[in-house]
C-alpha cells in the first residue's frame, strides 16, 4: 500500500471534468508515463499554470463533482505518474472516484467547511493521511488541522490490495 | 416493498455483496472500443492474464478514430483488432462495418431488457433505453469485466423522472434531456439511476429514448433507464422472434422488469414538456442551458450532426426537414457523421444524404471523431460549433473551441442561417 499525501495543489473550482484533466487528444497514448506532461492542460482556472504549479505536489484539494465527464482512467493515471495519489474534494463524479480506488488510490470527501479551512492555511500545505484511523492532517508550518473521513470497507480493501484487479482476481 | 427496475436487474445478477452498499454483478455484455481497451489488453498481457471470460459476451468496435488518422491511432486499432481475432470474438466491427458504439450495438440487437452492460465509455448509459442497466466504467473495471465478467456497483438508488404533456413539433428528446440536466445540474444524479417514465416516453421511438438515456451521465447519472415495452419489442423483434411466439408475448415477458408501483425512489421529479422550447447550451457545462430564443443570433462557424447522442436515422431525417431545398450559410460549414453504416445506407436510400450534400454538408464515414476533438472536424481556437453531441466542455471539440449543444433540427437551422435560431421558424 502506498503512503498517501504530500504538498497540496489547490484547484479551487467545482465540476472540473476529465477533458480538463487530460484532453481526449492524448488518449491515443498507450503507456501511462506518456501522459505525464499533459496533466490539467485544459483546466479553466484563473492564474493556474500546469507547467509550474504541479511541481512537487502530492495531493489535490478541490471542490464539488471532481472528475465529471468521461470514463477515461487516464485522468487517474496522469495524477499517478505525476506522483499525486490522493484527491480530497467536496464530492466526486462516480466513475472518476471508482477509478481512483480501482487503482489503489484515495478519493476522499470532506465537508465544504473543511475544504475552506484547509484552503485558508495558505499555499504551502502538507497533507498526510493515516488510513488506519481515517485521519487527514493538513499542515503549514506551525498551523495544523486534522479531520476524520469515512471510507467504505470495500473501498478500503481495494486500496489495501493495490486495486480492483488484484482484489477481483483473488476473489472471483 | 416493491422494487425499481434497477433493483430487479441487480437482484438477478448479484454475484457477491462485500458490504451492504457494494454489489458485485454478473455482466451480460462487455463492450470494447479502441481508446480505452488497448491499454487494458496490454496490461492484462503484461500480467500474464490475457484471457476473456466469454467470447460471446464481449462486443468490439473500432469507432473513435476510424479509419486511423496517424500511427498512434493505427496502433490502438491494431492492438484491439489482434486481440479480437486472437480470442475469436465474433462480434467485432472493423472498417467498412464499424460505427459509433452506442448506436451500432443496439442496432445489432445485443442489448436486451434486464441486461447488465458495461463499457469503458461514459455514454454507455445510452443502452438503458432498452430496460437494461448500462454504465460507463474505467479501464481497470474493463479489465476485470473482460477477465471475470463481473463489475462492482453501489446499491442502486433511483430518481424517477416523469415526463408528461405533449412535445410540440420541432421539439425533441434532445431538448427534453437538456432541460432535465438544466434542472438537475451536472451532479444532480451522481450515483443514481435516472428512470424515465410517463406518456411522453411511452410514445418515444427507441432512437429518442437512446438520446434521452445517452445524456444521463451529463447529470452525473450511473444509467438512464426506460421500461421495456411494445416499442422496445418492435425494435428488437428481428433478433428475438425465435425466442417468443409473438410480439405480445415478448411485451408481456418484458414487464417482469418494470418498476413496481410501490417501489421506493431517492427522488421523484415531474416535467410537463407541452410548452418546452428547443433548448441549447451556453458556457462549458451541459447544465448551462437556455431556451433557443434566448441565444438567437449567436454566430456559428461549424455545424456538426452525428455522435452517439444524435447520429441515428431519426436525427438525420429531422435535420433533413430543414435542409431540404436550402443551402448552408456562406459563413458556416457543415459536417454530417451518420452513426453507423446502417444509418448511412438507410439515409442514402431515403435521399437524405443527397439533401445534406446539396445543402453543402460534408458527409463523413461513421465515427466519433469530432465530438471529442480527435478527428473529422476539430475546431480552431475561438471557433464556435453548433453540435448535436453531448459535451460542451472547455476544449472538447478542439482547444479554444466553443460548443453549443442542441437538437439535429436546431443544428440544421443554425447551418442554414449561419447563427443560432429557432428551428420552428423554418419548418
Amino acid at each position: 500500500m502506498k503512503d498517501f499525501g504530500g504538498k497540496a495543489l489547490f484547484l479551487d473550482r467545482s465540476d472540473i471534468n476529465t477533458d480538463e484533466i487530460i484532453p481526449a487528444k492524448y488518449l491515443t497514448e498507450n503507456t501511462k508515463m506518456a501522459l505525464q506532461p499533459f496533466i490539467l492542460e485544459d483546466l479553466k482556472l484563473g492564474g493556474f499554470n500546469p507547467r509550474t504549479d504541479i511541481q512537487g505536489k502530492g495531493a489535490i484539494i478541490t471542490r464539488a463533482n471532481f472528475g465529471c465527464g468521461s470514463s477515461r482512467e487516464h485522468a487517474v493515471w496522469v495524477f499517478e505518474v505525476n506522483d499525486i495519489n490522493i484527491v480530497i474534494a467536496e464530492s466526486f463524479a462516480r466513475i472518476f472516484r471508482q477509478n481512483m480506488y480501482n487503482c489503489g488510490m484515495l478519493a476522499v470527501e470532506l465537508l465544504p467547511s473543511e475544504i475552506d479551512a484547509i484552503t485558508a492555511l495558505g499555499n504551502e500545505v502538507e497533507i498526510a493521511v493515516d488510513l488506519a484511523t481515517c485521519t487527514i492532517s493538513a499542515k503549514n508550518g506551525a498551523k495544523e488541522l486534522s479531520f476524520t473521513f469515512s471510507i467504505n470497507e470495500f473501498d478500503k480493501e481495494l486500496v489495501e490490495n493495490g486495486g480492483w484487479l488484484t482484489y477481483a482476481d483473488n476473489k472471483y | 416493498m416493491g422494487k425499481t427496475i434497477a433493483e430487479k436487474i441487480f437482484a438477478a445478477h448479484l454475484r457477491d455483496k462485500p458490504t451492504p452498499e457494494n454489489m458485485i454483478l454478473d455482466i451480460d455484455v462487455v463492450m470494447c472500443h479502441e481508446i480505452t481497451t488497448p491499454i487494458a489488453i496490454t496490461d492484462l498481457e503484461a500480467r500474464g492474464m490475457d484471457r476473456v471470460f466469454d467470447t460471446n459476451k464481449i462486443k468490439v468496435v473500432i469507432d473513435h478514430v476510424t479509419p486511423s488518422k496517424d500511427s498512434k491511432t493505427a496502433t490502438q486499432a491494431k492492438i484491439l483488432r489482434d486481440w479480437a481475432r486472437r480470442h475469436k470474438i465474433k462480434d467485432f466491427f472493423d472498417i467498412g462495418f464499424n460505427g459509433v458504439c452506442h448506436a451500432i450495438f443496439p442496432e445489432k440487437g445485443f442489448i436486451r431488457p434486464g441486461y447488465t452492460v458495461i463499457m469503458g465509455d461514459s455514454h454507455t448509459c445510452t443502452h438503458g433505453a432498452f430496460g437494461a442497466f448500462a454504465a460507463g466504467i474505467g479501464t481497470t473495471d474493463l479489465e476485470v469485466g473482460i477477465l471475470k465478467g463481473v463489475c462492482a456497483f453501489l446499491k442502486p438508488e433511483t430518481i424517477k423522472i416523469t415526463i408528461k404533456g405533449t412535445l410540440a413539433d420541432g421539439v425533441s428528446a434532445k431538448d427534453v434531456i437538456l432541460n432535465i440536466i438544466k434542472k438537475l445540474t451536472v451532479n444532480g444524479a451522481t450515483n443514481k439511476v435516472m428512470e424515465f417514465v410517463g406518456p411522453v416516453i411511452d410514445k418515444m421511438s427507441m432512437e429518442s429514448r437512446m438520446t434521452l438515456c445517452n445524456m444521463a451521465i451529463e447529470a452525473g447519472g450511473t444509467s438512464g433507464i426506460c421500461m421495456p415495452d411494445q416499442v422496445t419489442a418492435q425494435y428488437l423483434w428481428p433478433f428475438i422472434k425465435d425466442e417468443y411466439e409473438s410480439l405480445e408475448i415478448a411485451v408481456k415477458d418484458f414487464k417482469q422488469w418494470h418498476s413496481d408501483p410501490d417501489a421506493v425512489y431517492a427522488k421523484e421529479l415531474t416535467f410537463d414538456v407541452s410548452d418546452l422550447e428547443p433548448q441549447v447550451t451556453y458556457g462549458y457545462k451541459p447544465d448551462e442551458v437556455k431556451d433557443i430564443t434566448a441565444m438567437e443570433g449567436t454566430p456559428i462557424d461549424q455545424v456538426y450532426i452525428g455522435s452517439c447522442t444524435n447520429g441515428r436515422i431519426e436525427d438525420l431525417r429531422s435535420a433533413a426537414r430543414i435542409l431540404k431545398d436550402r443551402k448552408i450559410a456562406d459563413t458556416t460549414r457543415g459536417i454530417l457523421s451518420p452513426a453507423t453504416p446502417q444509418v448511412y445506407s438507410q439515409a442514402l436510400e431515403e435521399g437524405i444524404i443527397k439533401i445534406f450534400m446539396d445543402a453543402g454538408f460534408c458527409v463523413t464515414n461513421p465515427t466519433c471523431g469530432a465530438c471529442l476533438g480527435m478527428s473529422n472536424g476539430v475546431l480552431a481556437e475561438g471557433e464556435i460549433c453548433a453540435s448535436t453531441t453531448n459535451r460542451n466542455f472547455n476544449g472538447r471539440m478542439g482547444k479554444g473551441g466553443i460548443v453549443h449543444l442542441m437538437s439535429p433540427l436546431s443544428a440544421a437551422a443554425a447551418a442554414v442561417k449561419g447563427h443560432i435560431t429557432d428551428p420552428r421558424k423554418l419548418l
